[in-house]
């Protein structure tokens, strides 16, 4: 029963993961051409090993070289760096006040509030940044709010602009940091601020020298779940974002389909993979030290 | 002391084995959690698996029950060897220590469990659950699902579903760990009485030795994937055949020294200048060597005045303990040793003997300690 | 009772204001009787009218809910398979590729895995469509369900499972009767996992839907790219109820069984 259990999954995802995988890595090496597929070359076992060869002496890193010439490409990914690691901070200085609270809520508080918290993630993300775009237009809510209160005079141009991007972005990871911090502090028993205070802490110094050492592993999980998909993130910059905002998503997505050169845009994913290695992997180290302290 | 009437296959050679281990070895990779153990269990025993955690004694059950294969070495049941014989397979059935029993099904679902499995008909399966719910007492409970009755009650019905397929070999793993010590000391003698009425073999894996002590038939003491000793509770008690064996099962006073061997006598000489002392010999021991002198605290006597035994020492009562039905004192003797004697108080006496500081003699005659090999 | 602190009450109070005001916000809206969104113009439903007499819309939701059903269903089978094999089978070869393909998509972008299966889907030729996005869908969900059954099957007491064999069962029997009713709990929270993210993708969707089969997120983005609508608005609405609604009557009646079950089991000590 076990091989069965095994083997379909297995199957499943060598065919609809790893092989779309190769085809990606083969495209990016292949060339653009005006054809149905639109690239070159092709793959024709019917040729026999020559057509094979041919095959193989027909890929190289033309598309990775254009990647580096074009500063449009290295502009996007720094810029989506950049963008999802103040997003992530941001996130962090947002929800670490919430989880917070959450953790020293009444116990018959928190089953609520932990809804709370998970309900907006099970509610379309697409709606969820949509209801930003009303809000943050020009002539939108916040700003006739702001006009109200007599704080501006004139409407702040706030969509289309990175501010709106970094909005969207908080607001739609948010659950993803407030659960894992909530998570470690939820744990912490409250004797230990008591004992620490007890020994002559302050305070504040116990909420440094306490807190936040216990809250550690619960903020970097978090860090790493917020920054990560944003990294990829093509709906919030697309709907909030205006056309300076460079992130990589938006770009792949138009080299694909408005370009329609699938060979860069092969190029700008395996690129985008491998900058995303280096967090995937040390969250994964993390939450594999995480688990061996719980042991 | 075999007695006629007292059935010991053990001591029958003409009686066969229904379980032989046969130089069995279980190696985790560089570790040997069974090492080389030979066991034979007859039909209708109830034969103990004691030792403290760690020292292969669910491992060497786990084998019985076909969760782990031996590495080396033989398993046969009623003849059959047993190797390759898969855990659904077997007539043998398992009680878990976590009872493990099914939380979505009912207790009678759970009993009717693997009679369903063998494909009889409906009204065997269901006069089988009946006669089992009546055997341990459940009948009240049987539409009950495992968390609507109590810790006792569950033990029960998982009793029950290991009895229902009437097993050729029961094995019980740690069962009454769960319950508290009241509860446990009832169902320890329920456990021999359904043993004895339905006459199947049992194993009972446990670390408590008074739990062997009492239902067993037979323990076999097991330390770092060995056995150390198998013999009836009461031979394991009086005539431990090492200092592990005396020193887990039960209270005793160790006290070591060098053996002196004479025609047909050893003593143990364990102080200068002190007279040694007496008791008997277990295994073979040659004048001078290293040697420890066993002694359960009950056989020793406590007195002010000297008495007239060869085996006395004086000393300071250092503690007294008061249990309600004995008292425990810690005598502390000049040489070093500190030896603890149990005194029933058979009469309510308001006034004590002894007090604390009292200087006073023990006692004991030539046959109640042991001489082990060290 | 520890008091909480004003620090913790403000920080709360501003913290659920910023989750939940966009989403009341839209909902108000969507009874605004003005096509401006800015402009209060009164109570209407008409937005709500209009959104039923939309086709397109309609025949989107209707591709979706089939994609969602379908899609989450495989993945429910295949994610539980997967999960039951990472806990339970220990090391086998080929254990790690299979460990890394069931993690890999739930860190993958969407844009990524949405892009290599369009290029597989056209490389063998499949025209896209409603098969196209379910496979797609399965793929990326199978993982998220793994990931719940497995925590389920971490804490699963496996002498269950031994006690199943020990007692006649096969394997499968055992798989069947013992180890699948007792997490269908976790199963459940995969499908229903699985179901929410095939409702909310878009970006996959819209990699490997093809014109013959839209679905309501990519109508809907679409339409947003152009800017607020109140339809949208109205649609928006009705998704928020149906979500709210169903955490709700999920969360009240685990509640319950949860109350009962701790009832039963205090009356059952003696």
């Amino acid at each position: 029963m076990k091989r069965i259990f095994t083997a379909v999954p297995y199957l499943w995802l060598l065919v609809l993961f790893l092989v779309p995988f190769l085809i990606v890595m083969k495209i990016s090496l292949s060339d653009y051409a005006i054809s149905i597929p639109p690239y070159t070359p092709t793959l024709d076992f019917s040729g026999g090993w020559q057509a094979v060869r041919d095959f193989f002496g027909a890929l190289d890193f033309e598309n990775y070289v254009f990647l580096t010439e074009d500063d449009l490409y290295w502009k996007a990914y720094l810029s989506s760096l950049k963008i999802a690691i103040i997003s992530t901070i941001l996130t962090l200085l947002v929800g670490f006040p919430i989880a917070y609270g959450m953790a020293r809520a009444p116990d018959e508080w928190r089953p609520a509030l932990m809804m709370l918290v998970i309900l907006p993630f099970w509610t379309s993300f697409l709606i969820r940044v949509y209801a930003w775009m009303g809000i943050l237009a020009n002539e939108g809510i916040l700003n006739q709010f702001l006009l109200w209160l007599g704080l501006i005079s004139e409407p702040l141009t706030i969509i289309n602009t990175n501010i709106a991007v970094y909005i969207g972005i908080v607001y739609t990871y948010l659950p993803f940091m407030i659960l894992p911090v909530y998570a470690s502090l939820e744990r912490m028993d409250p004797s230990l601020l008591e004992a620490a205070e007890d020994l002559g802490c302050s305070r504040v110094s116990a909420f440094w020298n306490v807190t936040v050492p216990l809250a550690r592993p619960g903020v970097i999980a978090g860090c790493f779940l917020v920054f990560i998909p944003a990294v990829g993130e093509f709906v919030i910059p697309s709907l909030l974002g205006g056309s300076q905002t460079l992130m990589i998503g938006k770009v792949l997505w138009e080299e694909f389909f408005s370009n329609r050169d699938w060979p860069v845009a092969s190029a700008v994913a395996i690129i985008l993979l491998l900058i995303l290695i280096i967090p995937i992997v040390l969250f994964q180290r993390q939450e594999q030290l995480a688990r061996e302290v719980d042991q | 002391m075999p007695e006629a009437d007292v059935v010991e296959p053990w001591n029958d050679p003409g009686a066969t084995p229904l379980i032989r281990i046969e130089g069995v070895s279980k190696r985790f990779g560089e570790f040997t959690a069974i090492d080389d153990i030979s066991i034979d269990i007859y039909g209708q025993e109830f034969f103990a698996l004691l030792g403290p955690s760690g020292c292969g004694k669910t491992t060497l059950m786990r084998m019985l029950a076909g969760f782990e294969t031996p590495s080396d070495g033989r398993i046969t049941l009623d003849g059959q060897d047993m190797a390759g014989v898969a855990p659904n397979k077997r007539h043998v059935n398992m009680m878990f220590q976590s009872y493990a029993l099914f939380p979505h099904l009912s207790v009678w679902e759970n009993i009717a469990f693997g009679l369903k499995r063998d494909g009889r008909d409906k009204g065997k399966i269901a006069a089988r659950v009946d006669e089992m719910l009546k055997l341990t007492q459940l009948e009240k409970f049987a539409r009950r699902k495992p968390h609507q009755i109590s810790g006792g009650q569950r033990q029960r019905v998982a009793l029950a579903r290991a009895l229902a397929k009437a097993p050729k070999l029961l094995l019980l793993d740690e069962p009454l760990g769960a319950l508290d010590k009241k509860l446990r000391q009832d169902t320890q003698f329920e456990l021999m009485d359904i043993q004895e009425r339905t006459g199947t073999t049992f194993v009972i894996v446990t670390h408590d030795q008074e739990e062997a002590m009492t239902v067993a038939s037979r323990v076999a003491v097991m330390d770092h994937g060995q056995l150390v000793q198998v013999d009836t509770p009461e031979r394991i008690y009086e005539q431990p055949n090492s200092v592990y064996v005396a020193d887990f099962i039960g209270d005793v006073n160790l006290i070591e020294g060098r053996a002196v061997v004479s025609d047909n006598t050893v003593e143990l000489a364990w102080a200068e200048g002190r007279p040694a002392i007496a008791g008997q010999s277990v295994g073979t021991l040659a004048n001078g060597d290293a040697a420890t002198f066993a002694i359960r605290p009950e056989k020793i006597a406590i007195s002010r005045d000297e008495p007239t035994e060869r085996n006395r020492v004086q000393g300071k009562i250092l503690d007294i303990g008061y249990l309600g039905n004995l008292s425990t004192y810690h005598v502390q003797l000049p040489e070093g040793p500190v030896i603890t004697c149990e005194v029933g108080n058979r009469s309510r006496v308001s006034r004590r003997d002894f007090t604390w500081e009292d200087e006073v003699w023990l006692s004991w005659s030539d046959t109640a300690g042991l001489v082990l090999g060290s | 009772m520890r008091r909480m602190s004003a620090f913790n009450v403000v920080s709360l109070t501003l913290g659920f204001a910023f989750l939940y005001i966009p989403m009341v916000i839209l909902v108000v809206y969507s009874f605004n009787a003005s096509k401006l969104v800015t402009v209060w113009a009164g109570f209407s439903t008409k937005w709500y009218g209009e959104l039923i007499r939309n086709e397109a819309f309609l025949d989107a939701a209707w591709v979706t809910v089939k994609v969602g059903v379908l899609s989450s269903t495989f993945a429910t089978v295949l994610g539980t398979m997967a999960a039951y094999v990472m806990v339970r089978r220990g090391s086998f070869r080929g254990r790690t590729l299979f460990s890394g393909m069931i993690y890999a998509p739930l860190v993958m972008p969407e844009v990524i895995t949405g892009l290599s299966l369009l290029l597989l889907f056209i490389a063998i030729g499949l025209d896209r469509g409603v098969l196209t996005i379910v496979l797609a869908h399965t793929t990326f969900s199978m993982c998220y369900v793994s990931v719940v059954v497995s925590s389920r099957l971490v804490s699963f007491d496996r002498s269950l499972e031994e006690a199943a064999l020990d007692l006649g069962c096969t394997p499968f029997q055992g798989f069947r009767l013992v180890t699948l009713p007792i997490i269908a709990p976790a199963v459940l929270a995969g499908w229903l996992l699985a179901f929410t993210l095939s409702l909310d993708d878009l970006v996959i969707a819209s990699f490997t839907a093809g014109p013959s089969a839209t679905t309501l997120p990519i109508k809907i983005f679409s339409s947003v790219r152009l800017g607020v609508s109140p339809e949208i608005n109205a649609l928006s609405t009705i998704i928020i109820g149906l979500v709210v609604s169903g955490v709700i009557v999920a969360s009240l009646v685990s509640k319950h069984r949860i109350a009962a079950r701790s009832a039963e089991e205090r009356a059952a000590i003696d």
